[in-house]
């Protein structure tokens, strides 16, 4: 087990060290959740109610994350270094739990900024919806680790991510909606924790197959 | 070491690699010679483990991570520099005192000069020589290596005979090339491919 944390470790630094050299994938996260946020607040018209509000940060949050997790995978596709790591003798989930574990400290990252940016631009933000968009944004970066994967070792990689992704994202924005704005925000918060339980389970068990013929 | 019976692979509609049968014993040294399109890098990828075959049967007595394979692309990382990836990689392959073999490595592939480089500012010689380095890693008792003289210059390319030499007979080593002549003399075995 220490073993295969130091693995996950390793590689999720791995990640994160890329990152702070190429800064090919947080600034335009940062960027792009920011445009949107600013673009929507000028679309919006006055005298909105807050539950729309809502729905647009989710609009930003799941497309920021889209945005990030189309690149998650461009490290290992450059020079072959995903045939370096399916061939190592590590357990292959660990692959898959790094590169979650580093796209959603980038997408937390990018909510470090947009939340601010919402409660400035549109409406205050609670607890219960803080810990909905955290929820939330664990699920998207578990399906969607896996699902970028997918799209990076097939052909049309550009189209397989959002085709898999947004189907599965849905009941994660439901619920983050749900969260922010329901009095019963502990019920969707429960949801939000279960999706990411299930389908962490889920991924963790079929990355192997994934990314071996 | 390695058996295989009637091999196919099939992409598509297209067959790339037609009912191969060999079978290499411990140390063994397979020379594989075949055209362009042949099938040489399809069967050195099945032997890995990288690629399934369509039909037929292949049996490899090695673990996981006691295979060494050299491909057509290096298998690092281009913003790394060679001794992150050769840590990163030494790490995941369990290799015990996984620095001090990454530094004799690339010591003795010419490289320890520019091990605090990027990959991606090396010359494709250099990426090469990084690429055996990472390949011999672990020290594998299985060598599987795709044309593993492209883009070394003379003396990467005599820096890799010598390595060749010193393993052939201690190690089990398939090796595909256009140049057989250069290592015939180590070869226990030849198949090529049609």
């Amino acid at each position: 087990m220490i073993g295969y944390l130091a693995d996950v470790s390793a590689l999720a630094r791995k990640d994160l060290r890329l990152e702070l050299r190429a800064k090919d994938t947080l600034p335009a996260m940062l960027l792009f959740v920011l445009a949107t946020l600013v673009v929507f607040h000028f679309a919006l018209p006055a005298g909105t109610r807050d539950d729309a509000a809502y729905g647009l940060l989710w609009i930003a949050i799941v497309f920021t994350a889209l945005l990030g997790l189309a690149r998650a995978w461009s490290p290992e596709n450059e020079a072959g270094a995903l045939d370096g790591l399916v061939l190592a003798p590590c357990d292959r989930s660990a692959i898959w739990l790094g590169k979650t574990l580093a796209t959603l400290t980038f997408l937390a990252v990018a909510e470090l900024v947009a939340l601010p940016a919402f409660a400035l631009f549109f409406a205050p933000l609670d607890a219960a919806a803080v810990a909905g968009v955290l929820l939330a944004s664990l699920g998207i970066c578990v399906v969607g680790s896996l699902f970028a994967a997918m799209a990076a070792v097939s052909r049309g990689r550009e189209v397989i991510l959002p085709l898999l992704l947004l189907p599965l994202s849905i009941p994660l924005v439901v619920g983050g909606v749900g969260a922010s704005i329901s009095p019963e925000s502990g019920k969707y918060l429960l949801f939000l924790g279960l999706y990411d339980a299930v389908f962490a389970i889920l991924s963790w068990a079929s990355f192997e197959y994934v990314v071996t013929e | 070491m390695i058996r295989a019976t009637r091999v196919e692979k099939r992409y598509g509609r297209k067959w790339a690699l037609r009912a191969v049968t060999f079978e290499l014993v411990r140390n063994d040294f397979l020379l594989l010679t075949g055209a362009n399109g042949s099938g040489k890098t399809t069967l050195l990828r099945i032997v890995a483990g990288l690629a399934a075959p369509t039909r037929g049967a292949l049996d490899v007595a090695a673990e996981r991570g006691d295979l060494g394979y050299l491909g057509h692309e290096p298998l690092l990382y281009r913003n790394l520099t060679a001794l992150e990836n050769l840590e990163l990689f030494g790490r995941l392959y369990r290799v015990p005192e996984r620095r001090e073999r990454a530094g004799m490595l690339l010591e003795r592939f010419g490289l320890w000069e520019a091990r605090g480089e990027r990959v991606a500012a090396y010359s494709r010689g250099m990426t090469q020589r990084l690429a055996l380095c990472r390949a011999l890693l672990h020290d594998p008792s299985l060598l599987v290596l795709d044309e593993p003289f492209t883009a070394l210059d003379e003396a990467g390319a005599a820096l890799l005979d010598r390595e060749l030499q010193e393993l052939a007979g201690r190690r089990t080593v398939l090796l595909a090339t256009h140049d057989p002549e250069r290592v015939s003399a180590l070869a226990t075995r030849q198949l090529a491919l049609a």
